[in-house]
């Protein structure tokens, strides 16, 4: 049976090109332009760790004192020095890494190159371990080079690819702001995306070219960016980050288990009630324990740009279907003395409805193909584009999937009035009118 | 033109009425509310920053001990002035279109109880206020004791120039000169004169009424302004007076870095800043362009197929007297009301979409402007649709009418 209704449908489709053609076009642009915007979307709020990402969290405690202070107000995104070493130290969570970012000097030993800023993640041991960080050569530090201070750095692999070669570097020399760093390690492939960890670079930045230890970028007054955030009457020195009322650290640890979770938090409530029993703290206890998933969404890393293009988009899908539907009706319609014939002749009723559909469907499916070509067109249009996040606008598989899911469902749907209409002839008077 | 025909005409063809008339309604919807979309990111691309952007550039080194501050900024400011065609060089901590440099919470209760503003402030250099070529609309230029040093990232106290739109949202209706406002507490600032334009650093990052609440600070560079300056040059010089900066730094300061992605002309700078605004002008173009085509297609095929299917009733109202004039007009007018019908239904449809995107997005109220000008853009796209189907109904000649089939 099947196999006959797509005899008839290709049959009928062949008959009428003009109009089959305008309806695969009308579903083709709007799957495509929806698919585009859709894929950018799907990109951009991805999971930037698979698998991990459930497990780890960024605790949030407010230590800001009371002016312009309401209850339920969003504690800082950051931490202070002083509570961000506290948590660091406590080691309560399973792993733990507190960071901070910046541009260091790098002097390279081959004349060939300019001295360059080097992008820096000043970070702690355990960062290496709990975000699952790949390395091609070497490995990350442990907690005994932080203690130390050690001189050591982690590369990049886009680094090392420029300064070595791709050669393994381990045991070589790196100048960093005029000092010698040994580098220890050398990163497999892994870009986070988007950037969760450090969103003040940009959501979906580059990642970073270097790892240092992140006493000892402390220890040697490497540059701190991204923002800082003061209150009280202290102002910022930079260099003097240690002992101001200011908030510029990122803290992330691993949870693995609910319990885990509810105890860390109990953990900050009761650390907060102690601070404010000492008076550190003006405010009552107010911490947040968002995972990374969470973070996100409440940090707004998709530009809502995108958001407003793929609403944009999907308005202009159903201005497609509805003109899908029209030129469906035009299309069944025309046939009434056709599907009277039928009727007549004992067709039933659900026998011409699933004929109807089924020519629907491969408009969908031509369309689908159509709408994926353009779809690819259209992201490719949009790495083009001079936003950050442009160059990871990549089709995966999973979009293929939902591509001509969404073209068939959306062609099936339009057909399913015209078709219920053109079914409900009456097929003795169209016969007697014809 | 009788119009009761075309209505019990159209009364036995409803569902392909509606469908005409939703498609219209929803493309009246996107039409308006993109277009007005468009219109105001073209607008923030247009933003008055209130200086001489054609004869600026910016230059950012970095890379330096602290230590080395004072004798860097003496070495960089003799040899970017030495470039041949340049009128000044001043240090200054950022220009409108490059980085955040200065944001800061400010207060008129010395308390700091409550944050009046956030503002940007500018600080800078001996030269860098003329430089500038920002207007003064009250008060007084900058005199030579009105340099602060830097104590802490900012002046402890200091003679300040606010832009209007500040004073007016600070002080409103009240004469801003001589007014004090704090920020982190101590430090205290007194409005010496006010200027007509000076954009923050990064426009429209704090919302739409920011855009201008800038605070200009006359400083003695040191420690905490070093590395950054304000170059000022003829229009026609000053890209190459920036490709010469280059040079000259490596010269002068061998071991900084130069910051090729902050530094550069101010109407370069500008250019990047708006970059995203652009093309999400363009794809919003893209889309109206599409919708339009798509909207035509669907009428020029339903319309089609309405005239094939009439040709019988075509052919005897031919018969009966009625011209090729006639037919041409009905065809036209049953649009007409179709797509009327439809804008009806849009502009319903658009306010409501307004309003939703006046919950997400900085947008006002759609202008009543816009809704006119789509439903003047529809009707011509409906008459443009329906002329090839109802030339070919015109073209039906009388006989079809004796015709059995």
């Amino acid at each position: 049976m099947f196999g006959y209704y797509l005899d008839l449908a290709v049959h009928s489709l062949k008959r009428n090109k003009v109009l089959t053609g305008l309806m695969v076009l009308a579903i083709a642009m709007g799957i495509g332009a929806s698919m585009t915007t859709l894929t950018v979307l799907h990109v951009l709020s991805g999971d930037p760790l698979p698998g991990r990402s459930g497990s780890l969290y960024t605790p949030q405690i407010d230590p800001l004192d009371l002016n312009n202070y309401a209850p339920g107000v969003e504690p800082p995104d950051q931490l202070s020095w002083i509570d961000g070493n506290y948590l660091l130290k406590a080691k309560r969570a399973t792993r733990q890494a507190l960071m901070t970012e910046g541009m260091v000097p790098l002097q390279p030993a081959q004349p060939s190159i300019d001295p360059f800023h080097a992008v820096a993640l000043y970070t702690t041991a355990d960062f290496f371990p709990m975000f699952g960080v790949p390395f091609q050569y070497g490995n990350g530090w442990g907690n005994a080079d932080d203690d130390a201070k050690a001189r050591v750095v982690v590369i990049s692999a886009k680094l090392n690819d420029k300064l070595f070669g791709g050669k393994n570097s381990v045991g070589k020399e790196l100048r960093l702001q005029e000092k010698a760093f040994r580098i220890i390690g050398v990163l497999g492939d892994w870009h986070p995306q988007p950037h969760f960890y450090q969103l003040y670079m940009g959501s979906y930045a580059d990642d970073e070219d270097i790892f240092v230890p992140f006493f000892t970028s402390r220890d040697l007054h490497m540059e701190h960016d991204g923002s800082t955030d003061c209150w009280g009457n202290s102002g910022g020195d930079p260099n003097n980050l240690e002992h101001v009322n200011c908030t510029w650290l990122q803290f992330w640890v691993q949870l693995d288990t609910p319990q885990a979770v509810a105890a860390y938090k109990s953990f900050l409530v009761n650390y907060s009630q102690e601070q404010h029993d000492n008076g550190r703290f003006a405010r009552s206890p107010n911490v947040r324990l968002r995972n990374v998933m969470q973070w996100l969404d409440y940090q707004q890393v998709v530009p809502s740009d995108t958001r407003l293009q793929a609403w944009l988009a999907i308005s202009f899908l159903v201005v497609c279907l509805v003109n899908t539907v029209g030129l469906m009706l035009a299309k069944f319609m025309r046939r009434a003395g056709e599907l009277s014939v039928r009727r007549a002749l004992g067709a039933s009723q659900r026998a011409l409805f699933g004929q109807l559909l089924m020519e629907s469907g491969i408009v969908g499916c031509v369309g689908g193909v159509a709408g994926l070509l353009l779809a690819l067109l259209g992201l490719w249009l949009v790495r083009q584009q001079p936003a950050d996040y442009a160059k990871i606008a990549h089709m995966d598989a999973s979009m293929l999937v939902v591509t001509f899911a969404l073209s068939i469902c959306a062609s099936l749907l339009a057909g399913l009035l015209p078709a219920w209409r053109a079914c409900r002839v009456t097929p003795a008077l169209q016969l007697k009118a014809n | 033109m009788e119009i009761r025909p075309i209505l019990s005409a159209l009364r036995r063809h409803r569902l392909a009425t509606l469908l005409i008339a939703l498609e219209i309604a929803l493309a009246c919807a996107v039409l308006c509310n993109a277009c007005f979309l468009i219109i105001a990111r073209e607008q923030r691309t247009k933003l008055n920053s209130g200086v001489d952007e054609r004869s600026l550039a910016f230059v950012k080194v970095t890379g330096f001990d602290d230590a080395a501050a004072r004798d860097l900024n003496a070495r960089m400011l003799s040899g970017l002035g030495s470039i041949a065609g340049v009128q000044s060089a001043s240090a200054i901590n950022t220009v409108p279109f490059g980085q955040n440099a200065g944001t800061v919470g400010m207060s008129l209760d010395p308390a700091m109880k409550h944050i009046n503003a956030v503002v940007d402030i500018y600080l800078g250099g001996p030269g860098s206020f003329r430089a500038l070529g920002v207007k003064l609309v009250a008060g007084r230029l900058p005199q030579a004791d009105d340099y602060a040093p830097i104590e802490n990232y900012f002046p402890k106290d200091a003679q300040i120039w606010v832009t209007r739109s500040l004073a007016d949202h600070l002080w409103p209706g009240e004469n801003p000169l001589g007014k004090d406002f704090y920020c982190f507490g101590p430090f205290r600032y007194r409005v010496a004169g006010v200027l007509d334009h000076l954009a923050i650093a990064m426009p429209g990052s704090r919302g739409p009424y920011s855009v201008d609440w800038s605070v200009f600070i006359p400083v003695q560079p040191g420690p905490f302004l070093t590395g950054s300056y304000l170059v000022r040059a003829a229009p026609g010089d000053i890209q190459r007076v920036m490709r010469d900066a280059r040079a000259v730094v490596a010269k002068v300061a061998p071991d900084v870095v130069f910051d090729s992605d902050e530094s550069g002309t101010l109407s370069d700078l500008r250019h990047t800043y708006f970059q995203n605004d652009r093309a999400m002008a363009r794809v919003l173009i893209g889309v109206i362009v599409a919708l339009l085509l798509v909207t035509a297609l669907g009428i020029v095929g339903l319309a089609s197929f309405w005239v094939q299917q009439r040709r019988k009733q075509i052919g005897i109202r031919r018969a009966i007297g009625a011209t090729r004039g006639d037919i041409l007009r009905y065809f036209q007018t049953e649009n007409f009301l179709i797509v009327s019908m439809g804008i009806v239904l849009g502009v319903i449809l658009a306010y409501a979409l307004n309003l939703v995107l006046m919950k997400a997005y900085e947008v006002t109220h759609l202008p009543l402007g816009y809704l006119l000008a789509s439903a003047i853009v529809l009707w011509l796209l409906g008459q443009l649709a329906v002329l090839g189907p109802a030339l070919r109904a015109a073209a039906v000649p009388p006989v079809v009418a004796t015709r059995s089939v």
